[in-house]
Formats: C-alpha cells, structure tokens, sequence
C-alpha cells in the first residue's frame, strides 16, 4: 500500500464520526429506492405472474340474467379469446357457533372447469360437479373463521336456507384483495368468497341455461374498448350494468393504487437524500481540503501531480460513498424483502415472487457514489489546483466587512457572542442557507409524511361519524318495496330504519361519459347523510340530479347544465337530468337523486335496495340471528366493525411509516447539524479558545458553537413547514382517485412534533461537539499558527 | 523593593509541571520558588522548553501545577476548579499572545467590547484602542489590520478590563522589529499609566533592557534573576 493511500484511510478512520454521519444518510437514500422498487417490483412481478398463470380476465361484466345462447355470439366479438359466463349473488351465511351473520359472494364453478380467474387449490379438493351442497372458500375467509374441509354451514340463496359442506380452500387472482359489500376495510372474518358447482348454484338461484356475471379475455393485441362497446349493447337488453376492463376492478384496482404509492415514494424521497448527501460531503471534503493546505503544497513539492490529488479526495468521498451504498444495500434488501412478504400476506398471494433486479442495485450504487463524488468534486479541484507555494503559506483570514446589517445588529444591541453567530451566517449565506434546507427537508420529509393521520382523522370523522351515522347496513340482491322498511323496523334490537335506492348509470356530458352509482334518497333522511366537506349536511333538490364535485369535473358539467343518464340493470332507459346541485365530498363519485323524482322517472312505487338501522347493542344476537333467516339479504355491513377495523388498520401502518420517517428525519438531521457543528469547531477552535482565555465559561463558548446550528435550525422550521405542506398538498393530488380524494389537513400538533424531532436531533448532534469543546486544549490551539 | 515585597501579586512555592508521556517524564517546571511584584514590568528569558510558558499559563490559570503551590495575591490557584479559574481570568488577568487570536467576525472595537462586556468595571473600548493608537481603526475587520494592528487591538482587548496583570507570550514574535517596537511601546504605557503588572516572554533578549527585572529560565529552573537599574525606551531597543 502507498503513503497515499495509507493516508487516505487514516484520515477516513479519525474523521470516522463525520463521515458515517453522511454515510448514513446516503444509505437512506439507497436503501429507500431499493425497498420502493424491490416492493413495487414484487408486487408486481408476482400479480403479472398470478395474473397470466390463472388466466385472470380482461373484461369484467355484471348483468341481471342472460341467456347462455349469447356466449357464441360474444366469443365471435374481433379479439375476443375466451368467455367464461357464471351465476353469482350475494348470500348471508349463518356459521355455527358465530353470533354474526356473515356475508359471502357466491360464484358458480362451471362443469368443464375454470377457464379463466381460475382458483387454485390451498387445501382439500373440488366439489363434484353434480354435488348441490358441496362449496370451495377462500383461504383466509375458511381461516378466518375456522370452517376447515368437511366443516359445514347454512347459507340463504335465493330466500332459501341450504346446508353446505365445504370440501376445499382457494385462493384466485379476482381476488386478492377482497371488500364486502358496503365496507371499507377489508375483514376476512366479516366477508368471503364461496365457490360452488354450477348446476347447483343456478337450480338454487333459478338462472339454469343463463347468466348473471361474465370474465371475458382478449387476444394479444386487441383493444379493450371496442370489445366492452360491443358488449354494453348486446347485453343492454338483460340488463347490464356495464362492462370493466381491469383498471376498475376492486381487487386489481387496489393494487394499482399500491404499486403508484411505492413507486411516488421512489421518484420523490431518495433525490433528497442524495442532495443532502452532496452538500455534506461538499462541507466537509471542503474543511479538510483548507485544513491539509500545507500537506498538499508538500505533496506537490515532493512531485505528486494534479490528477493524484484529485484522486486522493474524490477517493475519500468515495469510500463514504462505498460505505453509505453497502448500508444502504444492506437496509433496503431486508426492509423490503420483509415489507414485501407482509404485503403478500396482506394480500392473499398464493406465492411472492420476490428479484429485485441487479439494475436497481447498479443504479442505487451508482447515484450514490455519483452524489458521494459530485460532492467532493470542488473541493478536490481546488486541492487539485493549488499551486505549492500558495498551499504552504496559509490561506487569508475570511474577510469580514461593514454592511447595512451591522447597523441593524447595533441597534438591537445584542452581545459580541451573537454578533459572532450572525456574522458567520452572513460571511458564508451559501452554506447557511443549505443547512437550513437540509433541516427543512427534514421537517418536510415528517410534516408531509405525517399528515396522513390528520386528513384520515378528518375522514373517519365525516365519513363515519356525520354522514353514516347507521349501526348496520342491510343490502337486498333485488330492489324490494318500500313497505320492507317497516318490516326492517320490526327486526329484533332495530331502534330506527330508513332505506334509499341505488342504480348503476352510465351518466354523459357532451362527449364525456361516467358509470357510477346514483343514489335515491328521501330528503331529511337521518342515518346516512350526505355531508359536504364543509360540514353541511344536504339533500338532493327535487326535479334533477345532485354531483359530487368529483363527478361533474369528469364530465366537465356544472349545476344547471342538462347530462344524460342511461340507467342500467333493473331500471334501464336514458333520461335527460339537469345537474341542480354539486356537493363536494371526500369518497367516491357520488350522485343523488330525490326518491320522489326518481319514482316519477321510472314510473314505480318505492323501492329500496339497502336499508340501515340503528340498533340497540343489548340485542345484538337476536338481530344477527334475524338476518340469518331474512330470505332476500345480499349482505349487510357493520359499521361499528367497520369503523374499528379502519381504525385499527391505520394507526398500525401510521405507527409504521411514522417510525420510519422519523428515523429519516432523524438522520438527515444529524448528517446537517453534526457536521455543521464539527466544521464549525474545527474552523472556529481557536476563536472559541480565546473566549475561554478571555474569561468566558464553557457554557458562553459553548453558545456560540451550539448558538449558530440551532439558529439555522430554527430558521429551518418555517421552510420546513411550507416544504411539508406543499408536498402534503401534492401528495393529496397524487393520491386524488376515482375513490376518494384525501383532504389537505394538517393539524399544529403536526407541525409541533416535526419541529420538536428535528429540534432534538440538532441538539443532540451540536451537544456531541460541544462536549468535544469542552475537552479543547486552549494553550495547544493559541500557541499554533492555524 | 521593600514597598514592593508588601504588595506582591503572585509567589509561588516549589512550582513543578511534568508532562508523563507514558514512556519519560519530562518536568516543564522543576520546582519553582518566585514573587512578581504589583506594577513591575518583567521579561521571562530563556530557552525554548526551559519553561517560561508553562509558568505563564499557570499563572494566568490556564493550566494546573503538578505540584506546588501557587498564589494571587491572597488567592491560592493552585486546586482552583474550572469555573473559579475562568472567574479569575475574567476578572483579573489579561493574555497577549504572539498569534493575535481576535476573532474575525467581529471588528477591532467589537473585539475589545467582547472584553468589555463581561468584565465588573471596564475602559470604554474606544479608550482602549485609543491607548494603543488605533482610534481611527475601530471599525475595521482583523483582515483589514496589518499584523502590529492586530496585535495592539489583542492589547487593547487584553487591558480594556483594567486587569492587575497582564501576560504576554511573545507578543512581537511574529512582527518585525519596526512594528514589534511599537508594540512594546505600548506594552510601556500601559504598564505605567494603568499600573497594569505586566509579564512578557521574548526570544529576543535586548528586549530585557526594558524591564524592571529579567528572570532567566534554564531547564525548567531559575537560573537567575537581575534588576535594571536604567531601563531603555522601546525605541532604544534594536533586534
């Protein structure tokens, strides 16, 4: 090894603080980007794979019945591969020794097989084709609720109780993420998926010969829209609601939504650790640059040349690099291997492909040690280019002049130790300013990341607490009269009973179109509300129809403009409806209409599809008990469980992704305030020296060190603040989907615990240098010449 | 000298300092017996290791003894903690050194105001620099002052709190004789206007010429003492 080099480590093992200071922070960066993109990639790679192994299905089709005889003239449809029809409903199971009615989609199993969204097999066997009480569950619904193969329960099809025995577990690609009817968290006690043999299903639901739910694939290289055209209108007549392509279907949808997350955190989050990492290593090659002046005139007095020693400090950041990228490696490999298998598990994959590409890790590597290296480049120029006569006198004192400012700092009279603290500010603005954008990217990284809480609390609180105001919701497979309500009232431990309509519509606005959703409602109902988010509950004004804001910005409609309505299902036909009113909500694409108009319109008496009730907790058995027997129940969701659930999903991923950004916080922070202080000690050691000399006491010294980094770390608060809410105000708009649009809130408390994270983490960081101060030696550092 | 015994401002008794470095023992200071005396101004001679700057830093409470004892005025230095030694220096001493050491960021009379702003019963720091000859230096920055500049504001800093002492380690060291003359020039007035007891270590032995006594320094001893009956005039001093 060479002088040089030996050099070169010694200087990396004394500055060994400094340095893994930076190193750790680089390795934030690396390792996010590998657990972004590792996870993303699983996700993915392990979906396409499920996806192409099990012949997940491109086009997705809900009708009221159809016959079979259609299947060959859909399977004729250009690009059309293959077809697989079902017959599907939604039943109330009654499982022995569970108090709870539980709610299950019942999909049929065709006699020949699956052809497409095929299930596979965890445990167990198939039913026999011609069995009529044998069913398949899917895993974690079975596990959930302990039903293993030969296990039996009582389901309600079609009004009629029937015993069934399951003979298996699956898992399917359809759903991988599964949500009742009506829920919003996912339950895998409260909602499952029951598969059953076709001949069975359909004697039991009446629809032998025909069917009410059709998965369609394509060849290769066809286009989706074309074939779902084509299918609206030859299904129109049997009433359908619609064709999907996979981007709106709830389960591939939900993952859609997951996989655009983690790849946002990929593009948004490691460029900030690498700009950090920069500026650090630019700070501190730079000081140890000035400080080995004289070594380097030496060096080139003894005949090393210019690219040697431009090597020599480009080599030091880089082994910060090496070391910063091997953590990173280290911590992004594990953190997203781990994180990846919870997803899968959360998720319901039958397996987890899980290769992060060599690419990522190359590309991870290389940005780090192109940032550790562009850190240190002008520095190691500089040292490059000195001449060694320069280099061995020593350099000019920083020149300090009179300004305006030095008027205003006289008039407010503060102390020469102050003024010491902000005249170094202003001699070197640059650095100053890149301190303070360090720590404010810190505050931003936890302002932005914890604002989630604060909008999601805003969200349950409207959500569950001033628009659903119901215990239970109970929703029927068909419209029934408007007389069931009472009937409802009737029910066991039912305090109070409304129910309302829903219709699936395209709805059109010149040559934009939007299938949703319209809800009927009476006005002045009290259980489900629609509240704006201003607070203001409202009803939808007779004569027309009520938009989301959401909605009429799809269809680019505004109140009083005439949209078209193509109501499918139950109540087709097409009925121009002025918009009378928009109301600005945070779920869904919502639209409403008055009960009253709605009856005009189709013509009927009142129908309700769903009814909720308030219920009166102490009769809570006999009211599940009742529901088991209620013949026309498709479903019915609990919304206390519901908000439970909710809740309890998200304060567990926030305790998560708290922990992990305030630990990047955290460490941005130290990587700013830690070198900050040491180059400030190592520049102002013997200033500070002559203050002890002087007569000042540690503590006075030790403000002026201490003094300046918490200054700049305060004035990093509002920076970081405004940071925080601009990319929380991004984030919102990234994140804004069909589904739901999260509020921009972010409560003082949120504010308050960025700062007081960050605050600590610098003075935690200046108070490991101080205590370096305090050990100073003052006659050794006086008696040098710096 | 008898008026002078009465009103000593520093004694010091069997005054030792080694540096253990593990392997040798090497003794700075080898038992030191010594009186300064108030408003005397004293040259320390000697060689370099002989120990003069080991004393001075003792006696300015910058460092501790390893044995024997030491005493300002009534005040015994020698246990003092840290914080009674800052006191101290606050209050009683002034240093000089031969590297200025002002703080860049603040200007000559800023530098001298850090001084003045903690110290009981301080000169105006315009007075100070006007002592020094640098009224009309006040604003300006340590990078905008030559070397001698420097060093008179160190000065001016130094004796701005109407220290008893004042200890200067080389002050013209790194000044030539032009500039170093006027700095001692100075060092003069002060000591005779301000009363001020004044220590000063030099290389430069003429330097003596202009002390009330001269104490030469020899392995870590005194290796003798003379009083200058006459004493020059800095600007009778060549080296």
């Amino acid at each position: 090894m060479e002088a040089l080099d030996r050099k070169l480590l010694r200087d990396f093992r004394r500055l060994w603080s400094q340095f893994l200071a930076i190193s750790l922070v680089l390795a934030a960066g690396v390792a996010v980007l590998l657990m972004s993109f590792g996870m993303s990639g699983a996700l993915e790679d392990t979906r396409t794979t499920y996806y192409e192994r099990n012949r997940f299905a491109d086009i997705f089709v809900d009708v009221k019945r159809a016959p079979n005889m259609l299947l060959d003239i859909i399977r004729d449809i250009d690009g059309v591969a293959s077809v697989e029809p079902r017959v599907t409903t939604y039943a109330t199971l009654d499982i022995p020794d569970k108090v709870d009615a539980t709610v299950a989609y019942v999909a049929s199993l065709p006699e020949n097989g699956t052809i497409l969204n095929q299930p596979i097999l965890r445990i167990g066997n198939w039913p026999q084709p011609t069995a009529t009480d044998e069913v398949v569950l899917n895993a974690p619904f079975g596990e959930a609720n302990d039903l293993w193969p030969g296990d039996a329960f009582t389901a309600t099809l079609n009004g009629t109780k029937r015993t069934l025995t399951v003979t298996g577990w699956a898992l399917s690609p359809e759903f991988i993420y599964t949500i009742g009817p009506g829920s919003l968290t996912p339950s895998d006690e409260d909602f499952g998926v029951v598969w059953m043999p076709e001949q069975a299903l359909a004697a039991a639901l009446d629809r032998t010969g025909a069917f009410n739910n059709l998965s369609v694939k394509l060849r290769p290289g066809y286009r989706i829209e074309p074939v779902i055209d084509e299918l609206d209108i030859l299904l129109d007549p049997y009433g359908t609601l619609g064709a999907i392509d996979r981007t709106e279907q709830v389960s591939n949808a939900f993952i859609d939504a997951e996989v655009t997350q983690l790849q946002t955190l990929a593009y948004k989050l490691p460029p900030i650790f690498l700009g950090i990492t920069i500026f650090l290593v630019n700070m501190v090659i730079g000081r140890i640059v000035a400080l080995e002046r004289a070594e380097i005139g030496l060096l080139k007095a003894l005949g090393y040349s210019d690219a040697t020693i431009l090597m020599h400090y480009l080599l030091l950041a880089g082994l910060v690099g090496v070391v910063g990228v091997a953590l990173g490696y280290a911590a992004g490999s594990w953190l997203s291997f781990e994180l990846a298998k919870l997803y899968a598990d959360f998720l319901k994959f039958p397996y987890l492909i899980y290769s992060v590409s060599w690419n990522i890790y190359l590309i991870a590597g290389l940005l780090g040690l192109i940032a550790a290296g562009s850190g240190a480049a002008r520095a190691a120029w500089v040292a490059a280019r000195l001449a060694p006569a320069t280099a061995m006198s020593p350099p000019a004192p920083p020149r300090f002049r009179t300004s305006w400012m030095d008027r205003i700092l006289h008039a407010v009279h503060i102390s020469q130790p102050a003024m010491m603290i902000v005249r170094s500010i202003i001699r070197w603005p640059v650095r100053a300013g890149l301190s303070i954008l360090g720590m404010a990217l810190a505050v931003g990284i936890l302002v932005s990341s914890n604002f989630f809480p604060d909008a999601l609390d805003l969200i349950i609180d409207t959500a569950f607490y001033q628009s659903n105001r119901q215990h239970a919701v109970l929703f029927f497979n068909d419209e029934i009269e408007d007389r069931s309500v009472i009937e409802a009232n009737r029910l066991p431990g039912v305090l109070q009973a409304e129910g309302q309509q829903v219709m699936t519509a395209v709805l059109r606005y010149e040559h934009r179109g939007k299938r949703t959703t319209i809800e009927a409602r009476q006005p002045g109902m009290n259980l489900s509300r629609i509240v704006s988010t201003t607070g203001e509950v409202v009803d939808a004004p007779p004569g027309g129809i009520m938009l989301s804001e959401r909605l009429a910005k799809q269809l680019g409609a505004s109140v009083g403009d005439v949209i078209e309505a193509k109501f499918l299902g139950v109540h087709k036909g097409t009925h121009q409806l002025p918009v009378t009113q928009l109301v600005t909500q945070y779920f869904g694409l919502g639209a409403y209409m008055d009960q009253t108009t709605a009856n005009r319109l189709f013509q009927q008496d009142a129908r309700v599809a769903i009814v909720n009730v308030t219920l009166d907790p102490a009769h809570d058995e006999a009211f599940q008990q009742s529901l088991k027997e209620l013949p026309r129940l498709g479903g019915r969701a609990m919304l206390s469980e519901n908000r439970a659930g909710f809740e309890e999903t998200i304060s567990r991923n926030i305790l998560i992704t708290t922990t992990i950004y305030a630990i990047l916080g955290t460490l941005i922070t130290v990587g700013v305030a830690y070198n900050g202080a040491r180059i400030q000690l190592s520049e102002r050691a013997r200033e500070l020296a002559s203050l002890r000399i002087l007569g000042f006491t540690r503590g006075e010294v030790g403000f002026v060190l201490v003094g300046e980094i918490m200054l700049l770390a305060l004035l990093a608060q509002p920076l970081g603040w405004g940071i925080g809410w601009g990319v929380a105000k991004m984030l919102t708009e990234s994140y804004t989907s069909d589904l739901y649009a999260i509020p921009l809130v972010i409560k003082p408390s949120t504010y308050s615990s960025a700062s007081l994270i960050v605050l600590t983490a610098a003075l935690a960081s200046v108070l490991v240098v101080r205590r370096k101060l305090d050990r100073i030696d003052l006659v050794s550092v006086m008696k040098t010449r710096e | 000298m008898t008026a002078r015994t009465l009103d000593r401002v520093f004694h010091t008794r069997g005054l030792t300092k080694v540096y253990d470095t593990g392997e040798v023992k090497v003794y700075a200071l080898a038992g030191v017996d010594l009186e300064l005396f108030s408003g005397e101004l004293t040259v320390l001679l000697g060689p370099s290791g002989s120990g003069k700057s080991t004393l001075l830093n003792i006696l300015g409470g910058l460092d501790h003894a390893t044995e024997g004892r030491v005493w300002f005025r009534d005040l015994e230095l020698t246990n003092l903690r840290d914080r009674s030694l800052t006191r101290y220096r606050r209050d009683h001493v002034g240093f000089v050194f031969q590297f200025y050491n002002l703080v860049p960021s603040l200007s000559a009379r800023e530098n001298v105001q850090l001084v003045t702003d903690v110290a009981p019963n301080p000169m105006r720091p315009e007075e100070a620099l006007e002592r020094v000859g640098l009224a009309h230096r006040m604003d300006h920055f340590p990078a905008q002052l030559s070397g001698g500049e420097q060093q008179r504001v160190a000065i001016a800093r130094a004796v701005a709190k109407r220290p008893e002492i004042l200890l200067c380690d080389e002050p013209t060291g790194a000044l030539d004789s032009k500039t170093g003359i006027q700095v001692l020039d100075v060092l003069k007035h002060v000591n005779e206007d301000l009363g001020t007891s004044t220590v000063v270590i030099t290389h430069a032995a003429e330097i003596r010429k202009m002390a009330h006594r001269v104490i030469w320094f020899q392995d870590g001893k005194i290796a003798n003492i003379e009083v200058n009956e006459t004493r020059l005039e800095p600007a009778e001093i060549e080296w």
